[in-house]
């Protein structure tokens, strides 16, 4: 596969390292969205705090997707779509004319239900963020490409294989690959929409695992319709339902006394 | 496939299967049978010129004189520079189709492009010689010459007929430009949208995801269309016979007639009196039809690389 050369006109757009600290807190202001004339999503108003776990839970179609991918734009891909209210990424509206998508993109990094690595090796999908945002040197890329794979617990799997393709590996290695490729670039918050519905439960535990690890460096924001998950890996649960927000508290608190009659019905497996 | 059928259901199974069967099987049988002929057609010339038959640069009918590398060149050349002309032209319009063109501009636009391919040859050929053959004579090939200063390179140089090597190429162009862009429209729109997803969550632009992640998944479906295109271009006849000047001789500038061997079986079957010629027109025909069996076999492989890849 073709490398894509590394362009250091662009080496404006790498966060560096001393801007990670802490920022990534996330800040929805009445924010609703439409697919066409169907309203995905009614004036969520919602409170992420940096470094910390949040889940989002709720029944399919509920919007915790829509939601999701609206935090780091990727729904301005679907055609014919709208939104009101604000999404505020460290106080910055991420919609705002001086925001700039690409930069967005390198600052929240997003995992997917299916892992899709690129049809390259190991050290080429990890090495992409930093390529395309303008990190030159070899030594640099090398470095990153091994503190990511150790950030997304890979690195001993992979580390005599980095030249081999990445479709060799099994599922589970595969989206931790996901993982370190969107860590590449060093982001403030990482969004993961529900990373482990396709992997068995070791494969599933051993990315628990890691998100536990990182909650220490960037948010996490993970979507998932796993209550199970949910209850071991965050610390705040947001449950949505029919495209509203229903509630949001620590997990803890939701899982054992929640407010709404809703979030007790579904958490108990009455419905959804 | 070989299940035990009900009983009762046998035996009308049985003559299904060997109907479709016998149909499945003519048509492997068919292509066999027509390379079969043409070969048979063609062993007196391979048995009496051998080897020279393909490096001889002499077709001399009177003199019972065939060597087709003038036109084993001239095929080969003017396709080959088809391909360069109509191969950035053609991604141009997949890419621009697949990833840029609004909804209600893709269909007609694929349309138009598609319909390129419903033209007749014969049109291609009068449009070529009332047309384009003028233009490339007053215009192109003195601007190519002299603007640009190319007339002393041998690729360039002699005389401006009109009718040239350069003036089929470009009505190949023309003509496979639809089917590579086809091609790689198709295999373009059959990316997933993970992968694109995947380079844009990471921060790429919209060029540096087409660049980086749609095109790389594509590009042995965008290569086999391309030796797709090439697999045309290598049999195209009348369009060519019509513009190429039908000269059997080797020469290395593209203002200069050719010939290709299509356009040699196609002006000469119909004089053709002696055993030689024929054979030697057989001939022609054996090698261009292994030459575009063998190109056709690689571009389908490549193409259905992609497919597989893609599930």
């Amino acid at each position: 596969m073709t490398v894509p050369a590394p362009r250091l006109s662009t080496a404006d757009r790498t966060p560096s390292q001393d801007t990670v600290g802490a920022l990534g807190s996330i800040e929805a202001a009445d924010y609703s969205f439409w697919y066409g004339a169907k309203q995905a999503l009614h004036q969520v108003s919602l409170q992420i705090p940096a470094r910390s776990v949040t889940a989002f839970i709720g029944p399919s179609g509920c919007g915790k997707s829509t939601f999701l991918r609206s935090i780091n734009r990727m729904n301005a891909l679907i055609p014919d779509t709208r939104h009101e209210g604000a999404i505020r990424l460290d106080g910055e509206d991420v919609n705002g004319t001086s925001m700039d998508v690409v930069q967005l993109r390198q600052r929240i990094g997003m995992v997917f239900q299916r892992w899709n690595p690129f049809p390259r090796s190991v050290y080429d999908n990890v090495a992409y963020g930093p390529r395309i945002n303008g990190t030159g040197s070899r030594q640099e890329l090398d470095a990153a490409v091994e503190s990511s794979l150790r950030r997304a617990a890979l690195w001993d799997e992979v580390k005599d294989r980095l030249r081999d393709s990445a479709l060799g590996l099994s599922g589970g290695q595969q989206q931790r690959l996901c993982i370190a490729r969107a860590l590449a670039n060093q982001p403030e918050v990482l969004l993961l929409d529900e990373p482990c519905s396709a992997l068995d439960p070791i494969a599933t535990q051993k990315i628990e695992e890691l998100l536990y690890e990182l909650k220490s460096e960037i948010t996490i924001v993970i979507v998932t319709h796993n209550l199970q998950q949910a209850a071991r890996v965050s610390d705040r649960t947001a449950f949505f339902y029919m495209g509203r927000l229903i509630e949001v508290d620590a997990t803890q608190s939701m899982f054992t006394s929640p407010r709404e009659e809703r979030t007790e019905a579904y958490i108990t497996g009455r419905f959804g | 496939m070989g299940s035990t059928s009900i009983e009762g259901a046998s035996s009308a199974d049985r003559w299904y299967r060997i109907i479709t069967t016998a149909c499945a099987l003519s048509i492997p049988l068919l292509l066999g049978f027509i390379a079969l002929q043409v070969f048979v057609g063609a062993w007196p010339a391979f048995e009496k010129f051998g080897l020279s038959f393909l490096t001889g640069s002499t077709w001399d009918v009177g003199a019972g004189e065939f060597g087709a590398a003038p036109m084993i060149y001239g095929t080969v050349v003017s396709s080959v520079l088809a391909l360069v002309l109509a191969t950035p032209l053609a991604l141009g319009v997949a890419i621009f189709l697949s990833e840029f063109a609004p909804p209600w501009l893709r269909q007609p636009v694929a349309f138009l492009v598609d319909l390129l391919a419903a033209i007749p040859s014969v049109v291609y050929g009068l449009w070529g010689i009332f047309v384009l053959l003028p233009v490339l004579r007053e215009d192109v090939m003195p601007f190519l010459a002299t603007t640009l200063g190319l007339g002393n390179t041998p690729l360039f140089s002699g005389p401006a007929y009109g009718n040239s090597m350069l003036a089929a190429s470009v009505i190949l162009a023309i003509m496979i430009l639809p089917y590579i862009s086809a091609v790689a429209r198709e295999v373009l729109m059959a990316v997933p949208r993970a992968q694109r997803e995947a380079a844009l969550a990471l921060g790429a632009t919209r060029w540096e995801m087409i660049r980086d992640a749609v095109v790389p998944y594509a590009r042995s479906g965008i290569i086999g269309g391309i030796i797709l295109g090439l697999g045309r271009a290598l049999g195209e006849t009348m369009a060519v016979t019509m513009l190429i000047g039908n000269r059997a001789e080797l020469s290395a500038s593209l203002f200069a007639p050719g010939y290709t061997l299509a356009s040699v079986i196609a002006n000469e079957f119909a004089e053709a009196s002696t055993e030689f010629h024929t054979a030697a027109l057989m001939a022609c025909g054996a090698v261009l039809l292994v030459v575009t069996l063998m190109v056709n076999m690689i571009a389908r492989w490549l193409v259905g690389r992609v497919a597989r890849e893609g599930r």
